[in-house]
């Protein structure tokens, strides 16, 4: 009798307190409206059904070996490859990561002041928003953007405003031929305007901003005073010549940018979540502040083996043996397969100057969506869900790149990850082969 | 801010003088204009002091004797480090894996922490992996405390809390634990049951709780716990849990999850960590778990944050979790093992400490020891004012005797910091030769 006695105070305990809870607000404000991700959904959907896998932007092949090696070494180092190191970055990282940029950006870079090493890009385009981003400031978003880019601004408090690259009427057959109107471009400046944000080479397009580009941004940050957030995570991925500009090394713009890398792009291990925000020690010390409230340390063995992957690249540095050559030649190769298969089933592609991802035009494609599940989505999602489920072929919806504003006009194109082995882009040409032809 | 270069630059070129003028109040203009506009967001203002970032890089010197910042100095176990070596030589485990925690880890956290809590824990809804406890902290702040609010944080309490609070926009409130007249132990250190629930308000979202305690090594005894549950249950508000500590209790003593308490799962964030479990803090992994309703948003702020944590290290903490599990109850497994040689290292610090003449604070729980340095009778009055005696004590401490400690009123608020500012913190999780030279800098303090 006891014992049922009990039983029935934890239940009854147990249902008061959950009556309780659903009845008052649990979450923050903050968070509101940037519950759903796009990565969250289709990634458990190409986990879920067998696919052939163009879809979530990461390499199916690994990492060069040199680096491989480095992380092995670093894991059987001493006892400090195991423990805390330095918050703001492991001392050798931060070290040649400031001889290396110092180097490309034209300007002495300070390795403890000028630079933060964060859990990936990711973490560094947080902590600049959060840093920097108050109640009511606008940040502008040149579109497509990466999708995080705007939730982020929103978790901040901040407002987006969005400006639109727009295909050159009659062309768009590649990323250059996407450019921004400059009156448009300079109407969105005002004086909320706390920052712009900047992808280049850019995802999903590749667009790879030309210097002329680059100075019409920067003449409006320094006419309005603005902060560039330049994420220039695919950096050494630009093809048939393209050259990547940093925008931080146009005069007056070292000490209003903060330039973002990885290393898991740069490295092509996305896994290891190293990645850097670079910029003037006065807009610098703010990010880490961030920082150090909110994780405060990275892991010590992957930022060990980023700092010789880019020792050596330093060596390398220009010369056959680097892997920052080596890579998007190997890349440039892939893209023209996938290029070539796309337009031979009909499908448009929009070739990249750089990065890791195409697009393509689905316009031409009539396919029969019936799949409730879907209803009352863009016609991208419902697109791309079909060809997972049907097709068995994962991609990304571009409108997911697009503001609510603009969205719906460009819910008639799709994005393909190209950095794939050629086993895999043969497979994928496999499946689309068939498709067009009829099976 | 002209100097008297620039004003002679000016004067000097006459026929491009306006050029120069014009350039000279550009670079003018930008100074001020860098300087005025691009200041901090509004809620980082004043989160920009550390005691980490103030004291780590001081006892980074070799020939310091550091038993400050919270790291072993011995190895990580050997499985652990062969699981991490193993993992990066599979090519798909370099890259992107599950968002709010790699598969293979969520499944074995679910198998330990299902027989730790005695009930099913849903590996994919119930758990979050972090960047360290301290991720989950600050997933938990951001998703859970709305601006405003008030949390309830009982001192000393991990340093970290605070600012994430603030961060929030919310506003800390404060309840020490007081202490008995005789200091033995940290269970002398308790919580005023009055004062607790004074403390409790309409405004009250959250209460973080953290046993064993860091930095005393109290574990909150189960009446404690029921005595915080029931007011949390009383003025619904959330319990946030930070047991990162929970494999190191000490004979006698018990981890009690106040999460199984009747009418506490669905109200509270627990808190682990693989760092500190692992004996790998350079990992910064942990792990949040909770009910659905709860994690959901530590999960959107996940993914508006990081999005991910790395892969190869996820791998290998799951692989050594399985290992573990296998073992859990019996001397070998290591959340047993590692507590039994790190309280030998205890009763070790604390005898070095009392052969000195000092009280240090035997923790329950933990790899921290607080010890009373008033009997060392250190005049630091040529130190000056504006510092607390603990601060003042340690940085003269580092400096003359090449021993780094942690000053206790790091992790305390303003109130309360004349109660504390005797007490500086040592981290025990070291290898015997370290605690050899510490004696050695002890038992010659005088000389």
């Amino acid at each position: 009798w006891k014992l049922f006695d009990v039983s029935w105070s934890t239940i009854h305990c147990k249902l008061i307190s959950y009556i309780l809870i659903m009845s008052r607000q649990l979450h923050a404000r903050r968070i509101e409206g940037v519950d759903k991700n796009i990565w969250v959904e289709f990634t458990q959907l190409a986990a879920d059904y067998q696919v052939v896998n163009l879809g979530q932007g990461f390499p199916d092949f690994s990492p060069p070996s040199y680096i491989q090696e480095a992380f092995c070494k670093a894991v059987n180092g001493g006892c400090s490859m195991h423990q805390y190191t330095r918050a703001f970055g492991h001392p050798p990282l931060v070290t040649i990561l400031a001889k290396f940029f110092s180097k490309v950006v034209g300007h002495d870079i300070d390795a403890f002041e000028d630079i933060l090493v964060t859990v990936g890009a990711y973490q560094a385009l947080f902590c600049t928003f959060q840093a920097l981003v108050n109640e009511g400031d606008e940040v502008i978003i040149i579109e497509p953007f990466f999708d995080c880019y705007q939730p982020m601004v929103k978790m901040a408090g901040g407002k987006a405003v969005y400006v639109p690259l727009r295909p050159v009427r009659g062309k768009a057959l590649t990323s250059a031929d996407w450019v921004l109107s400059s009156e448009e471009l300079a109407s969105k400046f005002n004086s909320r305007t706390k920052a712009i944000v900047i992808n280049t080479p850019n995802n999903p397009l590749g667009k790879v901003y030309k210097r002329e580009e680059l100075q019409l941004i920067a003449d409006l940050c320094i006419k309005h005073d603005v902060v560039c957030i330049s994420d220039e995570v695919y950096e050494w991925l630009t093809y048939d010549g393209a050259k990547h500009v940093k925008i931080a090394s146009l005069p007056g713009m070292w000490e209003r940018t903060v330039t973002i890398g990885s290393g898991g792009k740069t490295f092509s291990a996305t896994g290891w979540k190293v990645g850097w925000a670079i910029g003037a020690g006065h807009i610098l010390k703010h990010l880490k502040t961030v920082h150090q409230n909110s994780v405060y340390h990275c892991a010590t063995a992957a930022q060990e083996a980023v700092a010789v992957g880019f020792q050596r690249e330093y060596e390398h540095f220009g010369t056959p043996e680097s892997y920052f050559l080596q890579l998007p030649e190997r890349l440039q190769h892939k893209r023209e397969k996938l290029a070539a298969c796309l337009e031979s089933v009909g499908l448009q592609p929009v070739l990249p100057e750089g990065g890791y991802f195409m697009i393509a035009d689905i316009s031409s494609v009539k396919v029969d969506l019936n799949d409730p599940s879907t209803q009352g989505e863009p016609y991208d999602y419902r697109f791309v869900k079909w060809l997972i489920k049907e097709k068995g072929l994962a991609t990304i919806p571009v409108s997911a790149f697009y503001s609510p504003e603009h969205s719906k006009d460009f819910e008639n194109y799709i994005r393909f990850c190209f950095v794939k082995e050629d086993s895999t882009l043969s497979s994928a040409e496999a499946i689309l082969r068939n498709w067009s032809n009829g099976k | 801010m002209i100097t008297r270069n620039q004003a002679s630059l000016v004067q000097l070129a006459c026929n491009r003088k306006v050029t120069i003028l014009l350039s000279f109040q550009f670079i003018l203009c930008q100074g001020i204009m860098t300087s005025s506009r691009h200041t901090n967001s509004k809620r980082i203002e004043g989160l920009d002091k550390n005691v980490w970032v103030a004291f780590t890089s001081v006892a980074a010197d070799p020939t310091i004797v550091n038993l400050g910042q919270g790291f072993p100095d011995i190895p990580p176990p050997a499985y652990v480090k062969e699981g991490l070596a193993n993992a990066a030589a599979v090519d798909k485990l370099n890259q992107y894996t599950r968002g709010f925690g790699h598969p293979a880890l969520v499944k074995a956290l679910s198998q330990v922490y299902g027989k730790v809590y005695g009930q099913q824990i849903d590996p994919f809804k119930e758990i979050l992996v972090t960047v360290g406890g301290y991720g989950s902290l600050f997933s938990a702040m951001q998703g859970l405390v709305e601006v405003g609010d008030e949390v309830i944080i009982i001192e000393p309490f991990f340093d970290c809390y605070v600012p994430m609070v603030r961060m929030a926009g919310a506003k800390p409130i404060l309840i020490p634990l007081r202490v008995k007249t005789n200091i033995v132990s940290s269970a002398d250190w308790v919580l005023d049951p009055a004062e607790l629930a004074s403390k409790f308000t309409s405004k009250t979202k959250a209460i973080i709780i953290n046993t064993p305690n860091n930095p005393i090594g109290k574990i909150f005894t189960r009446d404690e716990l029921q005595m915080i549950a029931d007011l949390c249950i009383k003025h619904d508000t959330l319990c946030i849990s930070d047991e990162v500590y929970e494999w190191l209790i000490y004979k006698g003593h018990q981890h009690i999850k106040i999460a199984t308490l009747p009418g506490m799962w669905d109200r509270t964030i627990t808190i682990s960590s693989a760092g500190k479990t692992f004996s790998v803090t350079g990992w910064k992994l942990g792990w949040s778990i909770g009910p659905e309703h709860l994690i959901k948003h530590l999960q959107t702020v996940m993914q508006n944050t990081l999005y991910t944590c790395p892969t190869p290290l996820q791998e290998a903490v799951a692989q050594g979790l399985l290992r573990d599990y296998e073992l859990m109850g019996q001397p070998d497994c290591y959340f047993s093992s590692l507590a039994v040689e790190l309280e030998g290292k205890r009763d070790r610090m604390a005898a070095i400490l009392q052969d000195v003449g000092m009280s240090p604070i035997i923790p329950e729980g933990g790899y921290f020891m607080c010890v009373d340095v008033t009997s060392l009778n250190q005049d630091l009055s040529h130190m000056g004012d504006d510092e607390p005696y603990d601060y003042k004590f340690v940085k003269w401490m580092i400096k003359e005797k090449k021993l780094a400690a942690i000053p206790v009123t790091a992790f305390c608020g303003d109130a309360s910091k004349k109660q504390f500012e005797k007490y500086i913190r040592l981290c025990f999780i070291k290898k015997d030769s370290t605690l050899d030279a510490a004696e050695a800098i002890l038992k010659n303090w005088n000389s």
